[in-house]
This record gives structure tokens, sequence and C-alpha cells, in this order.
């Protein structure tokens, strides 16, 4: 089927066909069986799709609508806030507690170099595992396969 | 005024405007969310979403241009990732007849309406996404070749034809089923 034999049967469905070329069409199907058989086949599916609409859904859903979207966005800028403030909250409580910690002098410098060891050990930890999941998420082959 | 309260004024101003859009195309937008996805809560969630991430990005959006065009490009592309990250089909009943059928008089045609609409979901939902999309856009939601050719980004006789063959496949896959 050429583009132009389409661009004709779309034009006649939507009724914007002229009728210059209703007769371009017309002559067309005339002459070609296959494409008259197939031009049917469209009209009959048209047909089926013209009698179908999608379902409506219940008419409360378009009255709490926008309010959902209006919650959602005023949520986000929320959590966006309550974020940003506990950045800076806790790193802020974070700094004051290693200085008070490092300035201890009653603290023995044993338990000093424990704890960093332990905050060391902790973060390494955190960061190879956060690595080994970034490189998971790159490289695994079966991500689309449902397990 | 100050600074500030010249902010809130143009926010404000800014949310009534989006809401506008919102209320003028919330039904396209849950249809056509609907149609793609095949499912009420997924189409309810991912429409919001979209018209969320456009409210971001609204002051790139050049308001000489349709609203619709430009939100069906943030709404299809969720829509991708939805399809992606939910391979298991759970597709609900997505049709309905136009008309009422007379049941008390014509249960015979009532019973075979209910199974032309049953063989036609399930034609359309074994349609691939580029085929399915086109079948909303224009035959459900009825938008224009023009309006679809800037939604899709491609040429208007690449829509007739998309069209076309999408409406043939489902065509041959009813046939199939009703054999």
């Amino acid at each position: 089927m050429n583009e132009r034999t389409i661009f004709l049967i779309e034009k006649y469905f939507t009724n914007e066909i002229s009728e210059e070329e209703k007769n371009e069409l017309n002559k067309i199907l005339e002459e070609n069986a296959g494409i008259k058989q197939e031009f049917e086949e469209q009209k009959r599916v048209k047909e089926v799709l013209r009698k179908m609409k999608l379902k409506n859904p219940s008419r409360e859903l378009w009255d709490g609508y926008w309010l959902g979207i209006y919650n959602r966005i005023e949520r986000g800028i929320a959590w966006i806030a309550i974020s940003i403030g506990a950045i800076i909250f806790f790193g802020y409580a974070a700094i004051q507690a290693v200085n008070s910690f490092l300035n201890d002098s009653q603290l023995p410098v044993i338990v000093k170099i424990g704890v960093g060891i332990l905050f060391f050990g902790t973060l390494l930890l955190i960061f190879s595992l956060l690595r080994e999941k970034l490189f998971t998420s790159k490289h695994d082959k079966y991500k689309e396969v449902q397990r | 005024m100050s600074s500030e309260s010249s902010n809130k004024l143009a926010s404000s101003g800014k949310k009534a405007e989006f809401e506008t859009y919102v209320k003028k195309n919330m039904r396209r937008a849950y249809f056509t969310a609907f149609g793609l996805l095949g499912s009420h809560d997924a189409a309810m969630d991912l429409s919001q979403e979209a018209f969320i991430r456009a409210y971001r990005n609204f002051n790139r959006f050049d308001k000489r241009k349709n609203f619709f065009t430009w939100y069906y490009k943030i709404l299809k592309n969720l829509c991708l990732n939805f399809i992606r990250d939910n391979k298991r089909k759970n597709e609900e009943v997505l049709l309905e007849y136009r008309t009422e059928a007379d049941e008390e008089n014509q249960p015979q045609q009532s019973l075979e309406r209910e199974e032309m609409k049953s063989l036609l979901q399930k034609a359309i939902s074994e349609l691939e996404f580029s085929d399915r999309e086109i079948i909303i856009l224009k035959e459900f939601e009825e938008h224009s070749y023009n309006e679809i050719s800037e939604m899709l980004n491609i040429p208007v006789g690449t829509v007739m034809s998309r069209l076309f063959y999408a409406r043939k496949k489902l065509g041959q896959k009813m046939k199939r089923m009703m054999k």
C-alpha cells in the first residue's frame, strides 16, 4: 500500500476528503481488489472502534483531581524543606559532637583511636556497599528479568 | 512592594494559571494514561505525577503552543517507565459502549456487544506500545493528525501510515481471536 492511498483512506475516515480525492480513491479501489479488501477491513475495524470509548471513572474523581496534585506539590516542597533543615541541623550537631569528643581531655587516647577506627570502618562499609549496588545496577544483564 | 511579597504573588499567579491548565486537560490526561496502561490507579497516579513535573518545568513551557502536546511528552515517559518496571499486565475493563444497549428487548444483541467489547479490549492489550498509543490518541481521544504529529514528533504522513497499520494489526488480532 503506497503512502498516497493511505493518505486518501485516512482522509476518507475523518471526512476531510475532497470530491477530487474521493474520485481518486474510488478509482484506486476499483482497479485493485487487494486494496479494496484492505479498505473494507479497515472500515470494519473503524466501525467497531467508533462504537466504543474508554471507560469513565466515577464522577467524584474529577472533584479531587486538582486537589490531589496541589497536595502532592505542597508535600514535595515540605519534604525538600525538611530535608534541607535536617541536613543543616544534623550536620551542625555532628560537627559539634566530634569537636567535643576530640577536645575532651578526660577521655583516654585509646578510646579516641577506637572510636575513630569504628567510624572509619562504618564509612568504608557503607561506601563499599553503595559502590557494589551501583556497579550491579549498571552492569546486570538480567535486571530486566523478573525473578 | 517587597521582593518576598512580589514573589508570593507571582507564585500564586503561576499556581492559578497552572490550575486552569490542569482542569482543562485532566480528563484527556487521565484517559490517555488509562488507555496506555489499562489500570485506573496507575492512570490516576501517573497523570497527576506528570502534571506535577509539568508544574516544576512550567517556566519552560511556550504558552503559544498547545499545553497537552507538551504535557503528553512527560506523561509518555512516565508511562514507558511504568510499563518497563511492571511487566506483569493486569488490565482492567478498559472500554465501554458509547450508547447503551436495549438489554430487555434484545438480550442476544447485548451478549454480542459484550463479546465484541472484550474481543477488542484483548486485541488492544496485545498491541505493541506504539500501535496502542496511536489507536488511543486518534480513535478514542480523537486528536487531530496534526496534534498527534506534534505529540509524537513525527510527520503527519507517518501518523497516517502508523495509524493505518495499527488498525490493520488490530483487525488481524480480532479476526484471529474470533477463530
